[in-house]
């Protein structure tokens, strides 16, 4: 539940339903979504399925102890937690999930084709639309696998059919089912589960390419190939599913194949990493909250993507598969890195979004409790996954191979984990107090050249741009240009 | 201007908006784009349930026989409502083509009529459909008999809310007709019904030919 949760309900659905509804239509001058009915129907069936997920917490056998992943036959077999109804709830609100994903995303999709304003080409948008662009194809194209399998294992649980279900002795008892393969929902599995790590990747890369520009009063470097470096990342992101596979069984050749496709997706995201650290250097850089969320982003994200590189070899993967590094692995890149990326947003854009500022020590508080406390969570991890500690076991008990420092690390990452909780509460303090208490913000406080800090009214009115939509005449990033009375010049003023 | 060229453009460059015609003078509409996206989408679904479909017969008849057993893929019977209900969906395809035609010259009664012709004989093939799961299920087949019968009833399933959903999209657009100064946006809208039913029609043809075929 917690993964699920984690990575579908919330991490997809606020950078592409919270960030992309938001951002899309500012940054690339529209007044709204295309199909704004679609747009808001996306919303009530994504609640509808929250509440169907939810309540797999209080149906009978609790919710399910199958993982992120649901691997069958082991879901819907006798003996996991939640086998019998929870999956049921998990795996209908999952379909619906994915109803009001493509809802939405053929909107975001179609919203930055069809409604970019004069003067918008693709090639003027800003990094975090591109982010969300590239993302929701994704999303289009890689959910429909999860569908696919989720509607099959309903099936072949209330149904009795056999898509993934073999012949198994269950309890001692032969079930009904035979001939299922498995195998074939891990492929489904990851076909989606890959992407999804790009999906959630993308929008926090295009965010935090903005977040780093305007506080380095610098153009990103390297425009360009930050776009194409996304474009490809989105389309590798398909071919290297079975990396998550390597201990289920496959063709060797299959695995120098995956292993290759892994390793080649390192290259366009070294780009970006290179070209974030380009923009930083020599630039004017003010270390306010968000900003600081920015380069923490950079630092977890290089420490999850190294890790990342030792996984994607099979040789190197095997004894290290559902092990703690595993666990440290993918916080690092796909669950710490993505939510520095969202507070660094949220702090960016709050005084756009609301009209009021935040309080700076309680943001920066914030920043420096949760970036030391991942790493205290999350680095031990990866010696422990070393030492060979599995994950997924509720206690360890008595092993001979693990020793009594790993206990006391397991103990320690507790008590981090708690402080990194509890810091959470500094941050929903500030938003709260600061809606009501906080200055007045001024409509453009970071001196940003992206179109939304050019709206007439803060917050956007409804409409956004007032009677006439604005014209676009420059790219998103011209900060400090020689010459010029302010250090940076909005997309919608005209040449000299 | 090609999709490399825009997307090889230096846009730091040149600021300024020469050449830049008023968006709305040369995007198609809105509606059209979203349709085309969502085939991707839709082609996606379709090929991944192909996929598994011919993964799982592949064990169930490949791999039992590698592992000396009978296997248990016994593919369907093709009785003769599979092919009248593809009849139906053909002469459905083709109502909704004269609509898009009589749309766009203008002749709003044609359009009207084949459009609800159209839409009539796509409630028929959905009508045919359920008849043909009864059928099968009279002679036995039923969905968990099955692997083959399996992906029979998802295949149709899918496909028939594809269907339903247009149905009900149609029914908007004729019922847009009605109203004063909507009528070419309706003409439009009926267009791109149209396009969506030759749509389904290729993927009922090439499932149908799976189906058939294994």
């Amino acid at each position: 539940m917690h993964g699920m949760i984690m990575v579908v309900y919330l991490l997809t659905a606020l950078l592409l339903g919270g960030f992309g509804n938001y951002l899309i239509p500012l940054m690339v001058g529209a007044r709204d979504m295309v199909f704004p009915f679609v747009n808001m129907l996306s919303y009530w069936v994504y609640l509808l399925s929250v509440i169907v997920l939810v309540t797999g917490f209080f149906v009978p056998g609790g919710p399910t102890g199958a993982g992120w992943t649901l691997y069958p036959p082991q879901a819907i077999t006798e003996g996991t937690p939640g086998h019998s109804w929870d999956i049921v709830t998990m795996l209908a609100s999952l379909a619906i999930f994915i109803i009001a994903f493509t809802m939405g995303g053929l909107n975001y999709v179609t919203t930055v084709l069809q409604a970019r304003c004069k003067g918008m080409t693709l090639m003027r948008m800003p990094l975090s639309v591109w982010g969300i662009f590239i993302a929701s194809i994704m999303g289009l194209l890689a959910f429909p696998a999860l569908f696919v399998a989720a509607i099959m294992m309903l099936l072949d649980h209330l149904a009795g059919t056999s898509f993934f279900m073999p012949s198994i002795l269950s309890m001692g008892q032969a079930t009904e089912t035979q001939g299922g393969s498995p195998l074939l929902f891990q492929h489904l599995f990851w076909f989606f589960g890959h992407p999804e790590v790009y999906i959630v990747a993308l929008p926090a890369f295009g965010i935090v390419s903005d977040l780093i520009s305007v506080h380095a009063r610098r153009n990103i470097f390297g425009y360009r190939m930050m776009v194409w470096a996304i474009v490809v990342i989105g389309a590798l992101s398909f071919v290297v599913w079975a990396h998550h596979m390597y201990v289920s069984g496959m063709n060797p050749y299959f695995g120098f194949f995956f292993a290759v496709s892994t390793l080649v997706i390192a290259i366009p995201t070294a780009i970006k990493v290179y070209n974030w650290l380009l923009t930083l250097w020599r630039g004017n850089i003010h270390l306010r909250v968000p900003m600081l969320f920015a380069i923490g982003f950079i630092f977890t994200f290089i420490h999850g993507g190294l890790t990342g590189l030792f996984l994607g070899n099979v040789s190197v993967d095997v004894p290290l598969s559902d092990t703690f590094f595993v666990v440290g692995h993918f916080h690092m890149v796909m669950g710490v890195s993505p939510i520095l990326v969202i507070f660094g947003a949220i702090y960016h854009w709050y005084p756009k979004i609301t009209g009021r500022m935040w309080n700076e020590t309680l943001g920066k508080l914030h920043f420096w409790i949760t970036f030391l406390g991942v790493y205290a969570i999350y680095l031990p991890m990866h010696y422990l996954g070393i030492l060979g500690v599995p994950r997924r076991y509720f206690a360890l008990g008595e092993t001979a191979f693990i020793p009594p420092s790993a206990h006391l690390a397991n103990e320690a990452i507790t008590v981090a984990a708690i402080i990194v909780f509890l810091a959470q509460g500094l941050f929903f303090i500030n938003m709260i107090w600061s809606l009501f208490r906080g200055p007045k913000a001024d409509p453009n406080p970071w001196g940003a050249a992206s179109l939304e800090w050019q709206t007439p009214q803060t917050p956007p009115a409804h409409g956004n741009w007032g009677p006439k939509l604005p014209t676009v005449y420059r790219w998103a990033y011209d900060y400090s240009v020689p010459r010029t009375a302010r250090d940076f010049i909005p997309q919608n003023e005209p040449p000299a | 201007m090609s999709l490399l060229t825009r997307l090889a453009e230096k846009s730091w460059e040149r600021p300024g908006i020469d050449g830049f015609a008023e968006p709305d003078s040369y995007r198609p509409a809105a509606a059209r784009v979203g349709l085309y996206i969502y085939f991707g989408v839709a082609c996606v679904l379709f090929s991944l349930i192909v996929a598994t479909y011919l993964v799982r017969m592949g064990v169930g008849v490949h791999g039992a026989a590698a592992h000396g057993t009978a296997g248990d893929w016994r593919p369907m019977p093709e009785p003769p409502l599979l092919w009248i209900n593809s009849a139906v969906l053909v002469a459905s395809s083709l109502a909704w083509e004269v609509a898009r035609r009589s749309a766009r010259a203008l002749e709003w009664d044609t359009m009207r009529r084949m459009a609800l012709i159209g839409a009539g004989l796509g409630l028929l093939f959905l009508a045919g459909q359920l008849l043909l799961w009864r059928q099968y299920q009279a002679a036995g087949y039923y969905l968990a008999t099955n692997p083959a019968n399996a992906f029979f009833y998802l295949l149709t399933a899918v496909h028939g809310l594809h269907l339903a959903g247009g149905v009900v999209a149609c029914g908007r657009a004729v019922g847009q007709l009605g109203m004063r100064g909507n009528q070419r946006r309706a003409a439009r809208n009926i267009g791109l019904c149209a396009v969506y039913w030759h749509f389904l029609l290729l993927v009922w043809v090439l499932l149908a030919g799976l189906l058939v075929s294994t």
